[in-house]
């Protein structure tokens, strides 16, 4: 059985359609790449896939969970499927320590000392070991993206959600945030990402969708969809964002 | 009998200075919680509440404080309430502090920015973890410095209650000057009272700004 199972969704907002008829499934352990134009769906399609957007039919199960079901455990999902935001949503008011440990208090019901021990590891595992004490505004955007992944592999989420997080970053501020990535991914996390990094879509991710107005394009290998697109659309959006 | 403006008179308005201060805590506390009911009521999915407290807010800020004191102490006793000058200047300033309050609370609210529910929502946590332990720690933080700065207009504005016969700062003043012929210095000593105790306020402020580490 998929990890997510994904069958004919729709999403509007207000009366534009957003989504029109998306379905897909990803296997446990599975890298996707999600490309295309803005405004394209893409991060709506992710934000579907942990319950952040409602949608108006069809039908979206992850690990389990009846997303789209009335009364679904949004929570509980949630908890299992993390996700990092763009614009890192680090909680400005407390430290990186505290940031981790929030919902590993509240949500996984820890020990103040287990979860601070927690929040040393996964924050040195993202190479912040020194940042613990620091709160968000003393971290570079770069660092803040980093605490956000941190803050997420704290809940041992099965699978992780990714939309655009290197997008608001200076350049010289993306390799660090993808090294990152890819040793979460390195370790066998099912991953599903929203990004504008080809590069790192080729060499990382084991699958690439391409969204076009509302709809998946193409689906594939990752290396053969980029290497060798089918579509005009997608030669087109290649150029567009490789030259 | 005229006499000089002397410390017995200082004396005399430091102790009505208490009224003051008492009065304000009181119009804080009083407005504060009326306050609380106003933001919510003013945010809650459902119009008719929304438009009480849309109305409410609009009859309090839109009409002067002075006139409020005389509703409520000219006026109760139309109704056969009988109100001291103390009970009529603590119930019209907790209410029209109430107005102010809520909307500054709402405000604050809503200003800090839906990505911070959303990062609580994506971690698993409820919404009432979402809201007091994300949004609302922000939001008081953002609230803090027109929160104090309506203080500050709040302890200036407990003068008006000299004009129903309230005793404190400034109807001391004007006793005072009247028994001392001498308005200028009496009236400069009230002011440097007055600004003594908004000072320190806006000094908390600041304190209190730096304390609450959140986003600027």
């Amino acid at each position: 059985m998929p990890l997510i199972e994904i069958t004919d969704i729709h999403k509007r907002f207000g009366a534009v359609e957003v989504l029109k008829g998306v379905s897909l499934a990803l296997e446990k352990g599975e890298i996707v790449a999600v490309i295309g134009r803005s405004g394209s769906g893409k991060s709506t399609l992710l934000r579907c896939v942990n319950g952040l957007e409602k949608v108006q039919s069809g039908r979206i199960v992850v690990d389990g969970i009846h997303v789209t079901a009335p009364g679904a455990d949004l929570n509980l999902l949630r908890q299992r499927a993390g996700m990092v935001f763009q614009s890192y949503n680090l909680f400005p008011h407390l430290t990186v320590e505290r940031n981790v440990t929030l919902a590993l208090k509240l949500v996984r019901k820890m020990e103040p000392s287990a979860a601070r021990e927690v929040a040393r590891q996964v924050v040195a595992r993202v190479g912040l070991a020194d940042k613990l004490l620091a709160y968000p505004d003393e971290l570079s955007g770069g660092q803040q993206q980093r605490v956000a992944i941190a803050r997420s592999l704290a809940m041992q989420p099965t699978l992780m959600l990714f939309d655009e997080i290197t997008s608001a970053l200076d350049p010289e501020l993306v390799g660090e945030v993808l090294r990152v990535l890819e040793g979460v991914a390195g370790e066998g996390m099912t991953m599903m990402l929203v990004t504008h990094e080809m590069n790192f879509a080729k060499n990382v991710a084991d699958r690439v969708i391409f969204m076009h107005e509302g709809r998946i394009h193409e689906d594939g290998p990752a290396r053969e969809i980029l290497l060798e697109p089918r579509t005009a659309e997608l030669r087109s959006f290649l150029n567009a964002v490789l030259h | 009998m005229i006499r000089e403006f002397s410390e017995a008179d200082i004396a005399y308005l430091l102790l009505a200075t208490r009224w003051t201060v008492l009065l304000a805590l009181v119009a804080m506390i009083g407005g504060g919680l009326l306050g609380i009911v106003v933001a919510v009521l003013r945010v809650v999915q459902f119009r008719p509440a929304n438009w009480l407290a849309i109305g409410y807010i609009n009859l309090i800020q839109g009409t002067p404080l002075l006139g409020q004191l005389f509703v409520f102490f000219f006026g109760l006793p139309l109704f056969g309430l009988s109100v001291d000058a103390w009970t009529a200047a603590a119930l019209s300033l907790s209410i029209y502090a109430s107005a102010f309050f809520g909307e500054i609370w709402r405000g604050s609210l809503q200003s800090v920015s839906p990505r911070q529910w959303e990062a609580g929502a994506s971690l698993g946590l409820t919404y009432a973890q979402r809201l007091f332990y994300v949004v609302l720690p922000q939001a008081v933080r953002i609230s803090v410095a027109p929160t104090v700065g309506f203080l500050v207009q709040l302890v200036k504005n407990t003068s008006l209650t000299a004009l129903i016969g309230f005793v404190e700062l400034t109807r001391a003043s004007q006793i005072i000057s009247g028994a001392t012929f001498a308005p200028l210095p009496v009236y400069l000593t009230a002011a440097a009272i007055y600004f003594v105790i908004c000072f320190s306020l806006s000094q908390l402020s600041h304190m209190l700004e730096r304390r609450l580490h959140a986003a600027h």
